[in-house]
């Protein structure tokens, strides 16, 4: 059973279809969020969705964000009634949709961790209890899945980071990260594709080019691709 | 060919936005304006999806290097060619060596100076906007200096001059005059506010504060507050999400926005309204008003019977030139 929400005042256009949220953001764009706990099995089918829907008449473009999915929209829906119908059909494409897996690339990205070009890597262990070769050895460790691309050309959300270094975002952003720094807020990490403001603590640095727009396909990875950090040096 | 002869800050090349590139992580990007824009185009016989230069400092000087067409819409900037005061919304010619002066903005903070064809810069990812994180797009990803030159990319144009149209707020006035005020669906996240907030969100004024760019209008006011503290992953967001940070102030997105964001969503201000935002001076005072679904989709045909409408006026004079 649906309980969908009517289109009175001071309620959001929305479907709560089971465990998908549909809201409206605009007219222009739809937001689909499966709520719960972070993890890889929903993002393979919201991957698995944005493929599906993605070529509707309707979707301009479908994009994955981290167990979430935004439709922009071609044309809205002409009446709430249409909304409606619409976000049915997405709840059915969701229920029918299967883990999709990517099968994406190994990437390798060599870090230079701590140092200069990772000043916060103190905070992250005042905050954690552990020491700089122990904090190194843990984020170095997995294979990190990129979730989905966003923030900025070609920077990506990965999932997979040992929780045990999580550290809280920075109280007041830094104004000028630049490209290429290996950062943690909360119990996400991520790399800079461009310089630019972050609020995430900065542990290191890595030399790749993650965005060129002259390139046929811009950006460096894509969901599903893996990234390994290799260690290329500690810098106290 | 023009050139920007006067140091000037934050002018960019605009059209009306990247689209189809938001899974490489690059955003919108594309005029404030989008109504100052495409009837600017329109008034030129060009496409909507033209480029143009977006003003939004002032004052400044143009010269122009070759005789040509050109309109300014948006922002009414007391334009002079020559000395001579120019409407506002409206098609003149200069001659080769004219300088077009441009004023402090009255009536609106954005100003659109467009050439036939649009201006000339490369195509990326299917734009000519400027993306500034990306440093791509527009004029090599950047801001304008002085000593730009630019082109326009039809250079033999014999269209009509001298003609103009009623700027949009005229013509579609919302709420009272001189409070800039603008409708908007509530959000996901809407329905997590202490009904206090609901209600100050809707009966305040908020003021935009210096904090206030391409990117987002920071605003000021009674603070929301969330039932309990909300945890949003990061998500796709749109021009026009109004996100709520921890200290209950909220961030309108705007064109340069960040294509995913984190903080949760009191709610958007609709697609159709975008433009008023646009032209909302710094320290001025905005104000929000609540509309359903099918309000905001009736708000977005009437900008398009709005654009129509132009379009028919323009049609009319190049009509009366052939048969004169």
């Amino acid at each position: 059973m649906n309980a969908v929400q009517d289109m009175t005042r001071h309620l959001p256009p929305a479907i709560d279809g089971g465990k998908l949220q549909i809201t409206a953001l605009g007219t222009s764009a739809m937001l689909l969020d499966v709520p719960g706990e972070l993890g890889l099995l929903p993002q393979q089918k919201i991957w698995a969705l944005a493929r599906a829907v993605g070529c509707w008449p309707r979707i301009a473009e479908a994009v994955p964000g981290m167990n979430n999915l935004m439709l922009i929209l071609s044309e809205p829906p002409s009446s709430h009634a249409e909304w409606l119908n619409l976000a049915e059909a997405l709840r059915r494409a969701w229920e029918e949709s299967e883990p999709l897996s990517l099968d994406g690339r190994v990437v390798d990205l060599p870090v230079i961790y701590g140092g200069e070009g990772g000043p916060h890597i103190a905070d992250v262990m005042a905050h954690t209890g552990y020491g700089l070769e122990d904090i190194v050895a843990i984020h170095s460790a997995p294979l990190y899945p990129v979730y989905a691309l966003g923030s900025h050309p070609g920077y990506c959300y990965l999932g997979g980071m040992d929780p045990r270094i999580a550290t809280p975002r920075r109280k007041s952003p830094i104004l000028d990260l630049p490209a290429g720094s290996v950062s943690i807020g909360g119990v996400q990490t991520g790399v800079s594709a461009s310089a630019g403001p972050s609020g995430w603590n900065t542990i290191g640095r890595t030399e790749m080019t993650f965005f060129d727009h002259r390139r046929p396909s811009p950006a460096l990875l894509q969901p599903g691709d893996l990234i390994r950090f290799h260690v290329q040096g500690i810098e106290s | 060919m023009i050139e920007l002869i006067c140091a000037s800050v934050l002018a960019t090349v605009q059209d009306q936005g990247r689209f189809g590139s938001l899974k490489f992580g690059v955003g919108n990007s594309g005029a404030m304006d989008q109504l100052a824009l495409a009837a600017g185009n329109l008034l030129l016989d060009n496409a909507v999806t033209d480029a143009a230069v977006e003003l939004q400092v002032f004052p400044m000087r143009w010269r122009f290097h070759e005789t040509t067409r050109f309109a300014l819409t948006g922002a009414d900037t007391r334009a002079t060619l020559n000395g001579r005061p120019l409407p506002p919304w409206w098609v003149s010619r200069a001659s080769r060596g004219d300088c077009l002066d441009l004023g402090r903005a009255v009536n609106g903070s954005r100003a659109y100076l467009c050439l036939p064809g649009g201006i000339d810069v490369p195509m990326v990812l299917g734009s000519r906007s400027t993306q500034l994180r990306g440093s791509f797009g527009g004029l090599d990803g950047r801001f304008l200096r002085q000593g730009d030159r630019f082109s326009a990319i039809r250079r033999e144009d014999t269209g009509c001059v001298d003609i103009g149209v009623v700027p949009p707020v005229c013509s579609m006035p919302l709420g009272e005059r001189g409070l800039t005020t603008v409708r908007v669906l509530p959000a996901s996240e809407y329905a997590c506010y202490h009904g206090a907030s609901q209600a100050a969100f809707w009966a305040c004024e908020w003021k935009i504060t210096s904090q206030s760019d391409r990117y987002g209008y920071r605003l000021a006011g009674e603070p929301l507050l969330p039932k309990t503290p909300l945890e949003v992953r990061s998500h796709g967001i749109v021009p026009g999400v109004i996100q709520v940070p921890p200290d209950g102030q909220p961030i309108i997105q705007m064109r340069d926005a960040q294509p995913t964001g984190g903080y949760p969503k009191f709610g958007t201000v609709i697609e159709a309204d975008l433009w008023r935002l646009g032209q909302a001076p710094i320290g001025t005072r905005l104000r929000f008003v609540e509309v359903t679904y099918d309000e905001a989709v009736a708000a977005r045909a009437a900008n398009q019977r709005w654009l129509q409408t132009v379009r028919r006026l323009v049609d009319v004079w190049a009509g009366r030139r052939l048969s004169a």
